[in-house]
């Protein structure tokens, strides 16, 4: 297939800063006023752009934190070398305008219905939990029943992102903590990092044809997306989405 | 997780470039499906490794890792390198 070069269809567009929520130290919740948002399906994503004073431009890709039919918000992890998400955790501020483009995506995504009906595993790394959230709320909003396992690793209670809202999960929604680094006292959930035993204790037997979801950090998705075909789901069931190296 | 161990720990995956795709081909393509050139592993885009070194944007094959797609900007044009891949659609 020979090379080309073609011009950009995507548009980006100007959007506003919304209300602004801080989720954990590093991690804040964005509301976008989208003009003509023509709707998102649950897992999507968005991609935000900045331009700074000289003309450099930096953009990268955010999952979109709520369900489809709510305002359009992202929940944004602060990595301390990044160049988009110390501004979008800083300094951004009701008010603000940003380039948006998006929704996009159309491989990590469920809608009710969309699979053969077996049970869901979501699994999440950190901020991997977000386009997760999206899911459990889209199910919520749309009446589905499908049973849901949520196993989500965080560093240590204080970084565990939606925390109040997963604390009171609607009802066919488990949610399971591991907390890698640190624990409070007297926590008796899983202080270690997802492996094949958890997996085994956690995860949907393969015989009831779940589907899963898997996202965080690129070797959080590695490990788990293999532990979980190790117990026998078929890859086309596990679905995968990377965010590269954190540093956490 | 720890510090990344290795070049893998900072690949990301075709829904990384979802949107870039959409500006190129005017579609949703992260559910279609390549095939590699070199060893005709068939897979969905969505689940290739990426690579965004910073100049530009190189998808490899996640069975052999061949490069399979290259994606380079200049001025508001891309560069699109697809002659790694046997097919794509």
């Amino acid at each position: 297939m020979a090379g080309t070069a073609v011009r950009g269809r995507l548009s980006w567009q100007t959007v506003t800063v919304g209300p602004v929520t801080d989720e954990t130290a590093k991690v804040r919740t964005l509301r976008l006023e989208v003009p003509d948002w023509p709707g998102h399906r649950a897992g999507q994503h968005v991609d935000i752009r900045l331009t700074a004073d000289d003309g450099y431009q930096a953009e990268r890709a955010y999952s979109i934190a709520s369900a489809p039919g709510e305002p359009l918000a992202i929940t944004v992890e602060r990595l301390d070398d990044g160049e988009v998400s110390p501004y979008l955790t800083e300094e951004a501020r009701t008010g603000d305008q940003l380039e948006v483009r998006g929704p996009i995506g159309g491989y990590f995504v469920w809608e009710p219905g969309s699979d053969s009906g077996g049970p869901l595993l979501l699994a999440a790394g950190g901020s991997g939990v977000v386009p997760l959230r999206a899911i459990v709320r889209e199910r919520s909003r749309a009446g589905s029943s499908v049973p849901v396992r949520l196993l989500y690793s965080s560093r240590s209670w204080e970084d565990v992102i939606y925390s109040s809202e997963l604390d009171l999960p609607p009802g066919g929604v488990k949610v399971i903590y591991t907390l890698t680094r640190t624990q409070p006292p007297a926590w008796h959930g899983y202080a270690r990092r997802v492996d094949e035993q958890m997996l085994t204790e956690v995860a949907w037997p393969a015989s009831e044809r779940p589907l899963a979801y898997v996202c965080g950090p690129t070797n959080f998705v590695e490990s788990v997306a293999a532990g979980l075909v190790g117990l026998g789901y078929p890859p086309g069931r596990v679905k995968t989405e990377r965010f590269g190296a954190t540093g956490q | 997780m720890t510090e990344a161990s290795s070049l893998d720990d900072y690949a990301l995956d075709g829904n990384a470039i979802g949107g870039l795709l959409i500006a190129l081909f005017g579609t949703e393509m992260t559910t279609a499906v390549a095939t590699c050139g070199s060893c005709g592993a068939v897979r969905q885009v969505a689940e290739l490794p990426v690579y965004m070194p910073g100049l530009g944007i190189v998808v490899r094959c996640r069975s052999c890792q061949s490069v399979l797609m290259v994606f380079t900007g200049v001025r508001q044009v891309t560069c699109v390198d697809l002659m790694g891949l046997a097919s794509l659609g």
